[in-house]
């Protein structure tokens, strides 16, 4: 790990890697809480299909057909470059600049909250083999891209119709664990999970030693009670890997025992397995040092006078991405496809990460954004959380991917660190 | 006819011949008026099939099953049940407990109060129960989190307190089982005082009095008239605070900490990662619970229609 990737880094460069999270998941987590659970459960339990697997046979797709002229895309809120026009409407520059170009309109829907609720809203109709009227979604790798891959709900993409990915894709994004060959999928975005500190409190806490490092750190007896972890089952098993020295991608269900008893070892240092409200804990000094999204600890800092920071750790830290991938039932899968590949094009890319500051896919789209005649924002084009360094790709590591069997077995046993 | 000739009862009601003089009796009109109280209660039967018998006969279809949600087949699994029990039992008394705590001390806290706007509110009341309310009209998510806020171990309540010395510097609320015990309370008091309120505004006042002329003191009254007549209130408070409690799922994920974990986050996790059926089995297990406890607690108190006067 380099030197300039310990130091702590710039609020500004932080901005956006994770900060939709916040929006987007914690709206869906509680809504409806107060009905209860009795209730919440039962509604659940009505509302999904308890079929078998059923693959609804093979579509067989025309990829040289004509595009169809419109294509419906389904992604998470405030996740795409947008500005007011003329008329005072919002639009999206890059979509518009496709249409253009084109010919096909895009029917642009902010409407998935959040993996887990958005599968158990279209599972129905996929096991069914019906359209979901969506030619485009983005799912975040983990459990649930997972089980759409070995439901088989996803199609399969013509590699030769994605000249933009080839040639423009960064190797971060290619080729992922979870998806060999990107066989499915074509990452939209992506962050990382890291730690994320309150200097005034380190210092306090651990005077000989005031900056955090490493991932033992989390470890370190100074921090009793100080310390927060995140309560799932994707970041915290996952990041317990990393710190008994595991890459997560080749761990064995030995390891995951050892990663639970690592973490289980930790308990009684942690103040809580926060969700959402991990950041409102570290702003407000429950915690001195947690995982955490760097992008959450940007906005944290914009409104707070205590200035948090975020360590990417030498040990390893996790990279998620979402992606973008076809569901079966599909309408214009041709209009799908030229839409995917089109925002790897640098110059689009390029107006769409200068919104969104996560991980961008394009590395090419660096030069653009720094350029002083394009869109001349130096402070998003230097970050090495938006544009990581080839050493920094190397220490990143993607979630442990699951079959089915496993996934319960993981479940088993890292739940019962979390939640006792 | 029979040999006397004069017809038995029998037979003069099989020959439809009237037998107190004027037409025979017409039975349409009858059979619809018998129908009335089904037809009314139709919506209501129509609802409770659709909503909840038929989600329940589903969800427990669904607990016998085994995989996640997408590969779920059905197999007769009925360790979903037994695994659980035994995994979970202590989060399954926690909330009991927790629920338990919480119901006492929103009654302690909500009777009172219902008592003095019911006898002393006089002409205010409606303006009374609307400030009771008024906190609840802003989101129970937001309020909640609030509390975190302020209660935060450097926040602007522990904080000032521990600057002035009067607190430890390690001192907490937060991450504690009586952060979620008190929010709870916070968060269900309305659904205890508006209950026990109903049944104390409707007691006649005349009955009092009658107490009164018999030479009770206050607290006789009190004891033989008041407060068995707002029982079913109680009851009602009872169900109305202490179900949701032992259910929730927002208190302890936003105040608790490390061993406050309920069996709503257990069941809510279980559906967030796709495991439907132990889900499904948890959730049918508290039920079970919940409606052997709430039986056992109404024969308890000796009034066996106490769920219908509560109803009332």
């Amino acid at each position: 790990m380099t030197e300039r990737d310990q130091q702590p880094v710039d609020p500004a460069l932080l901005r956006g890697l994770t900060q939709r999270r916040l929006s987007r998941r914690d709206v869906f987590k509680y809504a409806g809480a107060g009905a209860g659970a009795l209730s919440l459960s039962s509604i659940l339990a009505a509302c999904s299909s308890g079929g078998t697997s059923s693959s609804s046979g093979t579509q067989a797709i025309d990829w040289n057909a004509k595009p169809n002229g419109i294509v419906h895309f389904a992604n998470w809120p405030l996740y795409i470059d947008k500005e007011k026009n003329a008329q005072g409407q919002i639009v999206h520059p890059s979509l518009e600049q496709f249409t253009k170009d084109t010919n096909i309109k895009v029917d642009y829907r902010e409407v998935i909250q959040a993996n887990e609720s958005y599968f158990g809203q279209i599972q129905p109709q996929l096991a069914a083999g019906d359209s979901i009227g969506e030619d485009i979604i983005v799912i975040t790798n983990g459990q649930i891209l997972t089980r759409l891959m070995q439901l088989k709900y996803l199609v399969p993409l013509p590699k030769d119709k994605r000249p933009n990915f080839d040639q423009y894709g960064g190797p971060a994004i290619k080729n992922p664990a979870y998806d060999p060959g990107n066989q499915y999928t074509m990452a939209w975005q992506s962050g990382i999970t890291g730690i994320a500190w309150d200097p005034a409190q380190v210092a306090q806490l651990r005077p000989s030693n005031p900056t955090i490092t490493s991932i033992n750190d989390l470890w370190d007896p100074a921090f009793k009670g100080k310390v927060g972890m995140f309560g799932d089952t994707a970041d915290l098993p996952n990041t317990g890997l990393l710190a008994i020295g595991v890459k997560p991608e080749e761990s064995t269900p030995d390891d995951w025992q050892k990663a639970a008893d690592h973490l289980t070892a930790q308990k009684p240092l942690v103040r809580q397995y926060y969700e959402q409200n991990y950041i409102n804990a570290l702003s407000n000094g429950d915690t001195a040092v947690t995982m955490g999204w760097s992008g959450d600890i940007f906005q944290t800092n914009l409104g707070n006078p205590t200035q948090l920071k975020f360590t990417v750790p030498p040990e390893g830290a996790l990279i998620w991405t979402d992606n973008m991938c076809i569901p079966i039932g599909v309408q214009n899968p041709v209009d799908a496809i030229m839409m995917m590949d089109y925002v790897y094009k640098p110059e689009i890319q390029a107006m769409i990460e200068d919104y969104n500051n996560y991980i961008c896919p394009v590395p090419a789209a660096q030069a653009i954004i720094a350029d002083p005649k394009g869109i001349n924002d130096p402070t998003v084009a230097n970050s090495p959380l938006v544009f990581p360094t080839a050493s920094m790709v190397k220490n990143l590591h993607t979630y442990r991917v699951l079959t089915d069997a496993e996934t319960t077995q993981w479940n088993d046993i890292f739940q019962p660190v979390y939640q006792s | 006819m029979s040999t006397s000739g004069v017809p038995s009862v029998d037979e003069i009601v099989k020959s439809g011949i009237p037998v107190f003089g004027g037409e025979p009796v017409r039975r349409k009109p009858n059979r619809r008026k018998k129908a009335v109280p089904y037809g009314l209660a139709s919506s209501g039967v129509l609802w409770l099939l659709v909503f909840f018998v038929l989600p329940s006969f589903y969800m427990l279809y669904v607990s016998l099953s085994s995989g996640l949600l997408g590969t779920q087949q059905f197999t007769w699994q009925w360790s979903n049940y037994t695994s659980q029990i035994t995994e979970f039992q202590s989060q399954l008394i926690r909330s009991l407990y927790y629920a338990t705590v919480v119901t006492a001390l929103t009654l302690v806290v909500a009777y009172p109060l219902a008592y003095w706007i019911a006898f002393y509110g006089g002409r205010r009341k409606n303006t009374y129960l609307l400030l009771l309310l008024l906190p609840f009209f802003v989101s129970f998510i937001i309020r909640t989190v609030e509390w975190s806020f302020i209660l935060a171990d450097n926040g602007f309540v522990l904080g000032t307190l521990k600057n002035w010395g009067l607190l430890p510097k390690s001192f907490k609320v937060l991450s504690t089982a009586t952060a979620v015990i008190a929010g709870m309370a916070y968060n269900f008091l309305p659904f205890t005082a508006l209950p026990v309120y109903v049944a104390l505004e409707r007691i006649d006042p005349k009955l009092l009095e009658a107490g009164k002329d018999l030479y009770a003191n206050p607290a006789t009254v009190f004891r033989k008239v008041i407060w068995p007549l707002s029982l079913p209130g109680v009851f009602a408070a009872f169900l109305l605070t202490f179900v949701p409690a032992v259910g929730d799922y927002v208190n302890s994920a936003l105040l608790g900490g490390l061993h406050t974990t309920m069996i709503g986050q257990i069941i809510q996790s279980r559906y967030l990662n796709l495991d439907y059926p132990r889900g499904a089995a948890l959730s049918f297990l508290l039920m079970a619970v919940l409606l052997i406890g709430g039986i056992a607690y109404a024969k308890a108190l000796g009034t066996e229609d106490v769920l219908e006067t509560a109803a009332r």
